[in-house]
C-alpha cells in the first residue's frame, strides 16, 4: 500500500513539474518577445564580468563606462525583465517538483532511480534544467529559457507517455556501484551537452545575423556572438573530462559485467563518437578556419549524437545496453 | 584575441598551426610538404571527424566480433548485399583496413605534431620566464607603483612573487614570474596518454586470450586449450602454458521477477563453484556472478550466460541404457523456450532427437508449445525422434546443437513431463525425461593490456583537465627611475592576469594604474 502511494506521489510530482514548466515557458516566451535591444544591459554585464575588455569591446568610449563609475539613481526597467523573472521563479519551482519526483521514484524502487529509460529520462530532464539554473546563479540567462524549457518538456513528455514503466528491481548486470557513478555522470554530461548545444544554435543565429529579418530581430534580443561562443566553450571544456570519465567508468563496469572493457557495443560506439565530436570541437576552436560557425556546428552535432545514443540506440538497436522496460 | 598579445609567448608559436611550405620540385620537398600537411592541426581535425563517421557503420551493421549469430542471420537474409558488405569489411568495421588506416594516420599526425611541440615546450620551459617586453605599460591592466627606492621595491616584488609561488627569474632591472606551465604539460600528458591507451589495447589484443566453456551443474573443466568450446588467442599469447586451475560448478541459482512490472526479468545469479589452483591442490568453494568475476593467476572468470540442460536417459530395444546425460539446450527467448539436440550413436539403429525444453510449459493455439516464464515452474519437454544414420562416422566435425537429418527418418513426436518415459514406436527403445540441470556459460580471459589501458586513461583525464583548467600567465616587474611597472599577459581561454597584477601591485606599494593612452591603442590593434 505504502509503495503504491509513493508511486502516485512520484507521478504527481512529475506531472505538476511539467505543468509549472509550461507556465515558465510562456513567461520566458513573453520575456523574449518583449526584449528589444538589450545592448545597454549586455554591455553593462560585460563591463562587470571582464572589466579589462571594455576598452577593447567598445573602443574606450567614455559614455559607456560611465554607469560603472556613477550608477544611475533610477535604472530603467529592461523590457521583458519582469516576465523573465517570473519564468526563472517558475523554473526553480518546477526543478524542486521534478527533483521530488525523481527522489520519490527512488524511494519507491528502493534503489537509485536509474533502472530504466523512464527513470533516465526524468533524471536527464532534471539535469538539463539543473545546468540552466546553475548557470543562472552566475549569469543572466533568462533569454535562454524559451529555448531550453521546451526541450526539457519534450523529454518529460516522452518519458511519461512512451517510456513509462512501473518501478522494479534491477537486472543483475545493473546491480553495481558503477550504476551510480557511470549513469549519474552521463546524465550530468547530457544536461551540459544539451545546454551547450542550444547556446551554440543561438550563436549560429546571432553570428552574422545582418541588419534585418528574423535573425536580426532575434540577435537584438540575445547576447552577442562572442559571449555565446564563450558560454559554449566554458561548458564543454568543463564537461569533456567528465564525459571521458563517464565513458571510462562504463568501461570498467563493462569489464566486470561482461568480461571485456570495450567491445564496440552500439552504445559504446556512439559514446566514442560523442567523445570524438567534442574532442574535435575543442580542437576546432583553436584551428584557423574552424573557429566560430564550424565549431558551433560541432557542438550541436555533439548534442545530437549524445541524444541519439540515448534514444536511438536504446530503441532501435539491440545490444548489451538494452534492458527491460527500455 | 586583443587581450592576449602574442609577443610574450612568441617562443610558443603553435606548431600545429604552421603554414605548409610551398611544394618544391624534388621528392624530398614533396615528402616534407606531405608530412607538414599530415601533421597540421586541420588534417588532424579532419581525421578525427572521419574516425567518428567511420565508427557509425559499426553500430548499424551486425559485427562479427560482438554478435556473430546476427551476422550469419544477416548474410542468410541478404546474400547479395552481404558480398558487398564483406568486401568493405563492414562486418568487422573496427578491424577493417580502412578504419585502421584512419586511426593510424591520426596517431601518426598526432606524433608528428606532438614531438616537435614537446621539444619546443621543453626548451621554452628551460628559458622561462623570459625577459619583459620592451614596453610593459603597453599591456592592458599594467600598474605603475611609485617607489622612492626602486631597487628595494623590486626586491620586495621578487619576494612577493616567490611567496605567491610564481616561477621567478631575476635580473638587476626586472623580475619575471610565470604560472600555469602545467597547462601545456597537461596537454602533452593527455596526448601521449592516448598513444599509451592505443598501445595498451594493442598489447591486450596481441598478448591476451579468451575462451568460452559451458558447464552443467556437477560438471567441471580444467584450464587447457582442448577443454574450451571456443578459444581465441592473440599472436603472442602463450596458450601452451595456461594457468593450471580447474573449476567445478556445484550449483547455479537464478531469481526471476514475479511481479507485474518487468515480469520474467532476472534479478539475481549465483554460481557456486569449487576452484582448485592446480592439480592436486585443495579446492576452495567460491560464489560468483555478474559484476563479480573470479580472479585467479592473472586470469578472470566471468559469468556470461545460463540455461537449462534436460536430463535424458535413452534405452535401446533390449532395455540397455545407451545414453544418460544432461544435454545443453539453447534459450530461444526471454522465457527460456530452449532448443537442443540429442544424439545417441550407440543404439542400433542410431537414434537422434530434436527437442524443446520449456521451463513453464504452455501449448499456445498458434505458436505451439512455448514457455511463458523463465523459472522452471512446470517444466515440459517436447521431442521429435529420428532413426537412421547420424552421419557421425564420416569424421567431419559436427555441430552438437544441430541434427543432420539427411539419412534419418522421423518416427514420432511426444510431449513429456519430468519423470515420464516415452516408449518409441516399433520397439526402437525408450526415452526418459529424468529432470533437468542448469548450465552456465563462462568466459575465461587474460588481458595483459587492461591495467595499462586504465593507467593511461587516468593520466589522460588528469592531463586534459590540467590543459583545460590551468590558467597560464606571466608577469613582469620592471624598474624605471622612480617607479616599478607591473604588467603581464595571460594565455588560453578564460585566462586573465588583471587580478594577479592588482594583487602584486597592492603588495609592493600604493599603485596607480599605468595611464598610457598610447598603450591602450596598442592593445586595440
Amino acid at each position: 500500500m505504502e509503495s503504491e502511494s509513493l508511486a502516485e506521489l512520484s507521478n504527481a510530482l512529475v506531472y505538476s513539474s511539467m505543468f509549472v514548466m509550461v507556465l515558465a515557458m510562456f513567461a520566458f516566451a513573453a520575456s523574449f518577445a518583449a526584449r528589444r535591444s538589450p545592448a545597454t544591459a549586455v554591455t553593462q554585464e560585460v563591463a562587470e564580468q571582464v572589466p579589462q575588455q571594455v576598452p577593447a569591446a567598445v573602443g574606450g568610449s567614455a559614455d559607456v563606462t560611465q554607469p560603472e563609475a556613477a550608477p544611475p539613481p533610477e535604472p530603467v526597467e529592461e523590457p521583458g525583465r519582469k516576465s523573465g523573472n517570473i519564468g526563472m521563479a517558475l523554473s526553480w519551482l518546477s526543478f524542486v517538483l521534478l527533483f521530488g519526483g525523481v527522489l520519490v521514484r527512488g524511494l519507491w524502487a528502493e534503489r537509485v532511480p536509474w533502472g530504466n529509460m523512464y527513470e533516465f529520462s526524468i533524471t536527464s530532464a532534471l539535469a538539463v534544467l539543473g545546468v540552466f539554473l546553475l548557470v543562472s546563479l552566475k549569469r543572466d540567462v533568462r533569454w535562454l529559457g524559451v529555448f531550453l524549457i521546451p526541450l526539457v518538456l519534450l523529454t518529460l513528455g516522452l518519458a511519461v507517455t512512451v517510456l513509462y514503466t512501473e518501478a522494479a528491481q534491477l537486472v543483475p548486470a545493473l546491480q553495481s556501484t558503477w550504476l551510480i557513478i557511470h549513469v549519474s555522470t552521463a546524465i550530468v554530461c547530457g544536461g551540459a551537452f544539451t545546454y551547450a548545444g542550444v547556446v551554440a544554435g543561438l550563436y549560429l543565429v546571432v553570428n552574422g545575423a545582418g541588419e534585418s529579418g528574423w535573425r536580426a530581430s532575434w540577435a537584438a534580443r540575445l547576447p552577442d556572438a562572442q559571449r555565446l561562443d564563450r558560454m559554449v566553450y566554458r561548458t564543454l571544456a568543463f564537461t569533456f573530462p567528465l564525459w571521458t570519465f563517464a565513458v571510462v567508468a562504463g568501461a570498467i563496469w563493462a569489464e566486470s559485467a561482461w568480461g571485456r572493457y570495450w567491445g564496440w557495443d552500439p552504445k559504446e560506439t556512439w559514446a566514442f563518437i560523442t567523445w570524438v565530436v567534442y574532442a574535435a570541437y575543442l580542437h576546432a576552436r583553436s584551428t584557423a578556419g574552424w573557429k566560430g560557425s564550424r565549431a558551433a556546428w560541432l557542438a550541436i552535432i555533439g548534442m545530437a549524437v549524445f541524444w541519439f545514443n540515448y534514444f536511438g540506440v536504446n530503441l532501435l538497436f539491440s545490444g548489451l545496453h538494452s534492458y527491460a522496460g527500455v | 584575441m586583443a587581450t592576449e598579445p602574442e609577443l610574450a609567448f612568441s617562443t610558443h608559436a603553435d606548431p600545429m598551426d604552421r603554414q605548409a611550405p610551398p611544394p618544391g620540385i624534388g621528392v624530398r620537398s614533396w615528402l616534407r610538404w606531405l608530412w607538414s600537411r599530415l601533421t597540421s592541426m586541420r588534417t588532424a581535425l579532419i581525421l578525427l571527424l572521419l574516425l567518428g563517421i567511420a565508427a557509425i557503420p559499426g553500430s548499424l551493421v551486425p559485427q562479427r566480433t560482438s554478435d556473430p549469430l546476427a551476422v550469419n542471420q544477416f548474410v542468410a537474409d541478404n546474400p547479395e548485399l552481404s558480398q558487398w558488405y564483406e568486401r568493405f569489411g563492414l562486418f568487422d568495421v573496427f578491424g577493417s583496413p580502412w578504419f585502421s588506416a584512419i586511426y593510424l594516420l591520426l596517431f601518426l599526425s598526432l606524433l608528428g605534431c606532438l614531438i616537435p611541440r614537446a621539444r619546443q615546450h621543453y626548451r621554452m620551459w628551460q628559458r622561462s620566464p623570459g625577459p619583459p617586453p620592451s614596453n610593459l605599460s603597453r599591456l592592458p591592466d599594467s600598474h605603475l607603483v611609485a617607489a622612492s627606492d626602486v631597487a628595494a621595491t623590486l626586491d620586495e616584488g621578487e619576494q612577493v612573487l616567490r611567496k605567491q609561488r610564481w616561477r621567478v627569474r631575476r635580473s638587476p632591472d626586472w623580475v619575471a614570474g610565470e604560472k600555469g606551465i602545467w597547462r601545456e604539460n597537461g596537454n602533452q600528458i593527455f596526448h601521449f596518454s592516448l598513444l599509451g591507451v592505443l598501445a595498451a589495447v594493442g598489447l591486450g589484443a596481441l598478448g591476451g586470450w579468451q575462451g568460452n566453456v559451458v558447464l552443467t551443474e556437477g560438471g567441471g573443466f580444467s584450464n587447457t586449450l582442448t577443454q574450451y568450446d571456443t578459444f581465441t588467442g592473440g599472436r603472442f599469447a602463450n596458450v601452451d602454458d595456461l594457468p593450471p586451475f580447474s573449476l567445478q560448478l556445484q550449483d547455479f541459482a537464478v531469481d526471476f521477477e514475479r511481479d507485474e512490472a518487468q515480469r520474467g526479468e532476472p534479478r539475481d545469479f549465483r554460481a557456486e563453484v569449487l576452484i582448485s589452483p592446480a592439480p592436486g591442490e585443495p579446492a576452495q568453494q567460491q560464489v560468483f556472478g555478474v559484476n563479480d568475476p573470479i580472479e585467479i593467476d592473472g586470469v578472470k572468470i566471468f559469468l556470461i550466460g545460463h540455461g537449462y540442460a534436460p536430463s535424458i536417459v535413452v534405452r535401446d530395444g533390449d532395455g540397455e541404457v545407451v545414453f544418460d546425460d544432461s544435454v545443453v539446450f539453447i534459450p530461444q527467448d526471454g522465457n527460456f523456450t530452449s532448443a537442443g539436440v540429442i544424439k545417441v550413436p550407440d543404439s542400433e539403429p542410431q537414434l537422434g532427437f530434436r527437442g524443446l525444453f520449456l521451463p513453464t510449459a504452455v501449448i499456445d493455439q498458434e505458436a505451439g508449445p512455448i514457455s511463458v516464464f523463465p523459472a522452471p515452474d512446470s517444466p515440459g519437454l517436447f521431442l521429435s525422434a529420428f532413426t537412421g544414420d547420424l552421419g557421425l562416422d564420416s569424421g567431419e566435425p559436427q555441430n552438437v546443437y544441430e541434427l543432420d537429418d539427411t539419412d534419418l527418418e522421423q518416427i514420432g513426436l511426444q510431449g513429456m513431463l519430468p519423470g515420464e518415459t516415452w516408449q518409441l514406436p516399433d520397439g526402437a527403445g525408450s526415452v526418459e525425461f529424468a529432470g533437468y540441470e542448469r548450465w552456465i556459460s563462462v568466459k575465461v580471459a587474460r588481458d595483459p593490456g587492461g591495467v595499462w589501458a586504465l593507467l593511461f586513461v587516468v593520466t589522460a583525464i588528469v592531463g586534459m583537465s590540467l590543459s583545460l583548467f590551468v590558467r597560464r600567465r606571466r608577469v613582469w616587474l620592471v624598474r624605471s627611475e622612480d617607479a616599478v611597472t607591473v604588467g603581464g599577459v595571460a594565455r588560453g581561454e578564460g585566462s586573465e592576469v588583471a587580478g594577479d597584477l592588482a594583487a602584486i601591485a597592492a603588495e609592493i606599494g600604493t599603485d596607480t594604474p599605468a595611464d598610457d593612452p598610447a598603450g591602450q591603442e596598442g592593445v586595440n590593434r
